[in-house]
């Protein structure tokens, strides 16, 4: 089939590649680019370890193709650390709070999240169960996610994270 | 700290992140990042992929496939089909459970997608151009997916491969849909016991078909090395040795020469346990293309072939006195298990550890048949996210026992009370054959019972129920009540294998020269942290920090062979072999220990991370100088090095325990419900990592919640299934999903090392009759006895509607 350049941004990083029209942008990030952080549960958008960051959204990967990515600024997983390589808060909350166990919707979630703490710097525990009702998880119950999430946003925030009482 | 100053033994303490401690998780810091490493992220030079062309028929005839069509297909290499896999032997494969499945369609198909060809091609794309492009001429034939239709004589016969077999792997057959017949306890005594009962009841308890759907499918890579005639299979498997095991059995490669590979595993709940045609397609495709074949389930693929679980319809019996003492329990199942018999239990157990059904009380005597039938579904029966049959067994029996207070005019809890088994009748023999190892149900159901409020939850009902029929209120408040009794930890050689293999576990310990180390261990982490709590078992054994220890599984050339990881067996299974294997290690640390001080190894005593001289603290050497003396100069007649395997066959199974509550306001116009309070108090023995328990509770309630709550696999009369995607088969969002209140109790384990039993699957094994039993305490003041699961929004209305509450 033939094939299209496209040019893009993907961590903050410029790429230049070939894909058929038909290609995914998750398949072509995870099997182009090998940035296998992003993963895929459905194909269907409704699980959402596919999400990634595309120009200030967050999107399914898999629910569109790589050529619509073309000339944009896509952040995944790989791209979420801190320059200095420790790690960014919401990464820091999700393994202090607990807030992940296979680990397969965790870099779905950390993108979600990072977009919803953007939008909504100090979100209620209610609007974080809303911010990620596009996010699957079949291991944690969400209730250590939200902790999480709550977590990055005190850090974020210059706040000290104070868990909500029982 | 100043160097100078000797560390406090709590310092000690803290630094080996032992047992008990909230240690914080040791894979958390690749999967943050994204840097885990699953199955379908790895890429081996040449990789081609694999795409199955699945039936549209519940039931048909395959007259006949033409592959053409799609060879010529840009990227197609070969297409598979029972033929081609004929001529190696491999058209159909054994299953766990002593039947056989065919791999691809063998002249015709017995459900809907059943795998009928594999396409292999250069990618995934074209792979899936190649599947669209295969032409199969399909004959109709009748369905049959009622599981109560199945047996009877007109049913059309599914199974023609078994024509004229009337004895199956588990005995004589009833009939040519029939698999099986299990019965266990003393039918007489129960018969009479139920002839002469005060009061019985009787309920048709069913179970629905649902599926674990872990968030990664199931999917393998596998590379066979035509020089060395050998195979390397990566996989999602939750027993990597087993796999190993049949993968020899059934192409005849040599054990030794096949290397089994789980990688990080996303999510199992008993989905990854069994060998699907996937993983045989891609290893034959390997071996005909020479190259490395990828097979990736898709969730449709997921959600309709591979391991549903339950389909378990209970006809449930309970003889009690008038006070409410039980006097009896009568059992009969009808199991659904599809086309092929592919449960994952113990090979001696056709309805695994159904017979825990007398759950947490003492029933003098008891009688279980269990009937295995054949129909045109997906074939399995595996244990999700339970031990085996456990969660059929506790709904089975929490449900009868709300029941039977309905019938008593009783409190569910009293009932309940009435009935435990007591502290001091532990070890208890069941009147269907189990010992019981240890409980404290009394100290469990107060605690629980107290935390929730529930004498004051019950008075709150009551005005609630008034108010209702005064018309001042259109909201029902249901208080479910549950306490399990899992039977966890399969098990010992004299009652379990699978496949003839005993269900031990294994771990192999190294310490290094300098003090660190590695544990290999023979089960196989899907998110459970294994390489952090076992690590913490290690740590306190032998007092090297958990930091100083890798943990290591699922590669079947490194790590002992073990039986893997589900029904709650790692902790009571693996976790005693890693303990057992420390002692190993500590003993002949206390050797040397002995020698170096100079002293009577009986001299010495224990202290945090090393041995002290009894009654001169200030003699004393640590576990790192004497993990250098093992490598350094080991006293005179012992083998250098500091290395322990142990093979841990368990002396009985662990029974962990618990209390449950569900606080539920059902809106009687719309159906829909609210989880006001959920209240789960675990007993699960010695805690290895609180924080990991807890996160296995929340997310086991979860999953019990989406089973009670709506998840359902739906078949019409065709054989169509309803709730083959994420569209219509429940998975609860983080907004549906109820708040988690977590407790515990502790009672250890008497047999096992640590005294640990096991508590990843308790959460879903006493969720469901919580919740549904707070669904049909809502209804009951209205008539009816029993509401069947899932209990969605539309069954809630329904149940409404029909007792009259819409006016
Ligand atoms: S894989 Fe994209 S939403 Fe599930
Ligand atoms: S951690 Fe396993 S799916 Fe979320």
């Amino acid at each position: 089939m033939a094939k299209s350049a496209i040019k893009l941004k993907i961590n903050g990083a410029e790429v230049e590649a070939l894909v058929e029209p038909r290609t995914l942008l998750v398949h072509f990030l995870r099997e182009q680019q090998m940035l296998t952080g992003t993963h895929i549960g459905c194909e269907t958008s409704h699980c959402g370890v596919c999400t990634v960051d595309l120009n200030g959204m967050s999107v399914k990967s898999c629910t569109i193709f790589a050529i619509q990515a073309d000339g944009a600024d896509v952040i995944t997983i790989e791209g979420m650390a801190n320059a200095d390589g420790t790690l960014h808060a919401l990464q820091e909350g999700f393994r202090q709070m607990h807030g992940l166990q296979c680990g397969f919707c965790t870099p779905g979630m950390i993108l979600r999240a990072h977009r919803l703490l953007k939008e909504n710097p100090n979100p209620t525990e209610a609007e974080i169960r809303m911010g990620i009702a596009g996010n699957l998880c079949r291991c944690t119950g969400y209730q250590n996610i939200v902790k999480a999430i709550q977590h990055a946003a005190a850090k974020l925030g210059g706040r000290e994270y104070l868990e909500a009482a029982e | 700290m100043n160097d100078q100053t000797p560390p406090t033994r709590e310092m000690r303490e803290a630094k080996l992140e032992g047992m008990g401690c909230k240690r914080k998780r040791v894979e958390d810091v690749r999967f943050t990042q994204g840097k885990g490493n699953y199955v379908d992220d790895m890429k081996l030079p040449g990789m081609l992929f694999g795409d199955l062309v699945r039936s549209p028929y519940g039931h048909a005839r395959v007259k006949s496939i033409d592959t053409s069509k799609a060879m010529k297909v840009p990227g197609v290499l070969a297409v598979l089909t029972a033929k081609e896999l004929a001529g190696v032997n491999l058209a159909w494969m054994p299953t766990l459970a002593g039947d056989v499945q065919m791999v691809l369609a063998d002249g015709k198909v017995l459900f809907q997608g059943q795998e009928v060809a594999f396409v292999v091609a250069t990618d995934r794309y074209a792979a899936a151009d190649g599947v669209e492009a295969v032409e199969v001429e399909y004959e109709e034939l009748p369905v049959c997916v009622d599981p109560f239709k199945s047996m009877l004589p007109n049913a059309p016969e599914l199974r023609e491969d078994l024509k004229g077999k009337m004895t199956g792997a588990h005995g004589p057959r009833k009939h040519h849909n029939h698999i099986f017949e299990w019965t266990v306890g003393d039918k007489t005594a129960t018969d009479t016991a139920f002839n002469t009962a005060e009061v019985s009841i009787k309920e048709l308890i069913s179970y629905q078909r649902v599926h674990p759907s872990p968030l990664e499918t199931c999917q393998c890579l596998a590379s066979f090395d035509k020089v060395r005639g050998e195979l390397t299979v990566y996989g999602t498997f939750q027993a990597p040795h087993v796999i190993r095991t049949v993968a020899s059995l059934i192409s005849t490669i040599p054990e030794h020469k096949i290397h089994v590979i789980a990688p990080d595993i996303g999510g199992g709940f008993g989905n990854k346990v069994g060998a699907y045609p996937g993983y045989i397609c891609a290893i034959v495709a390997s071996i005909v293309t020479g190259k490395p074949v990828k097979w990736v389930e898709d969730r449709m693929e997921n959600l309709s072939s591979t391991s549903f679980a339950r389909d378990y319809h209970m006809t449930c019996e309970i003889a009690a006195t008038k006070a409410g003492k039980i006097t009896g329990l009568r059992v009969h199942v009808l199991a659904d298990h599809g086309a092929f018999d592919a449960c994952a239990d113990p090979s001696k157990w056709p309805a695994g550890f159904f017979n825990i059904v007398t759950g947490s009380y003492d029933i003098p005597t008891a009688h279980i048949s269990v009937d295995g039938v054949y129909t045109n579904k997906a074939p399995g029966g595996v244990a999700y996210r339970c031990s085996f049959r456990v969660t059929e067994a506790a709904y089975c029996i929490e449900r009868g026992m709300d029941i039977l207070a309905q019938k008593l005019g009783m409190d569910p809890a009293e009932l309940r009370l009435k009935n435990f088994i007591k502290r001091e009748q532990f070890p208890y023999h069941s009147a269907l054959g189990w010992e019981y190892d240890s409980g404290d149900y009394h100290t469990a159901m107060n605690k629980a019972m107290d935390a929730i409020g529930y004498k004051q939850l019950r008075a709150e009902q009551l005005a609630k129920r008034e108010a209702f029929k005064r018309g001042e209120t259109r909201d029902l408040m249901g208080i479910g009540v549950c306490f399990f009794t899992e039977i966890v930890g399969a098990g010992p050689s004299k009652n379990c294998d699978i496949l003839g293999l005993a269900m031990f576990d294994s771990c192999e310990i190294r310490i290094h020269p300098t003090g660190s180390g590695i544990v290999r261990v023979g089960s196989k982490s899907q998110g459970q942290g294994h390489e952090t709590t076992w690590a913490q078992i290690v740590a306190t054994e032998i007092g090297i920090p958990a930091d100083n220890l890798t943990v290591e599984e699922g590669n079947t050339d490194t790590a002992p062979y073990g039986l893997g990881t589900y029904g709650s067996r790692s902790t009571p299974v693996a976790g005693a072999a890693i303990a057992m294997a420390a002692r190993k290690i500590k003993a002949k640390a206390q050797m040397i220990a002995a020698h170096m001080l100079e002293v009577h190894e009986g001299d010495l005593e224990w202290d945090i991370d090393g041995f002290r001289v009894k009654g001169l603290p200030e003699k004393s050497k640590s576990m790192k100088e004497l993990v250098w003396a093992a490598y350094n100069k080991p006293p005179p007649g012992m083998e250098p090095g500091m290395e322990a395997v142990s093979y841990y066959d368990p002396p009985n199974m662990t029974y962990p325990f618990g209390a449950y509550f569900c606080v539920m306001d059902i809106d009687v116009d719309t159906g829909e419900y609210k989880v006001r309070k959920f209240y789960a108090l675990d007993d699960c023995g010695t805690r290895i990592n609180p924080m990991i328990i807890e996160g296995q509770v929340h997310g086991g309630l979860t999953e019990a919640f989406a089973i009670a709550m709506g998840q359902e696999l739906k078949y019409d009369d065709r054989g169509n299934l309803h709730g083959g995607s994420f569209m219509d088969f429940f998975l609860p969002t983080a907004v549906e999903t109820p708040h988690w209140t977590t407790d515990h109790t502790v009672t250890p384990s008497p047999h096992h090392p640590i005294g640990a039993k096991g508590v990843g699957e308790s959460p879903n094994v006493g969720g469901v009759p919580a919740f549904s039993n707070a669904v049909n305490d809502a209804f009951n003041f209205m008539g009816g006895t029993h509401i069947q699961m899932p209990h969605d929004h539309w069954r809630n209305w329904e149940a409404a509607h029909s007792r009259g509450m819409h006016g």
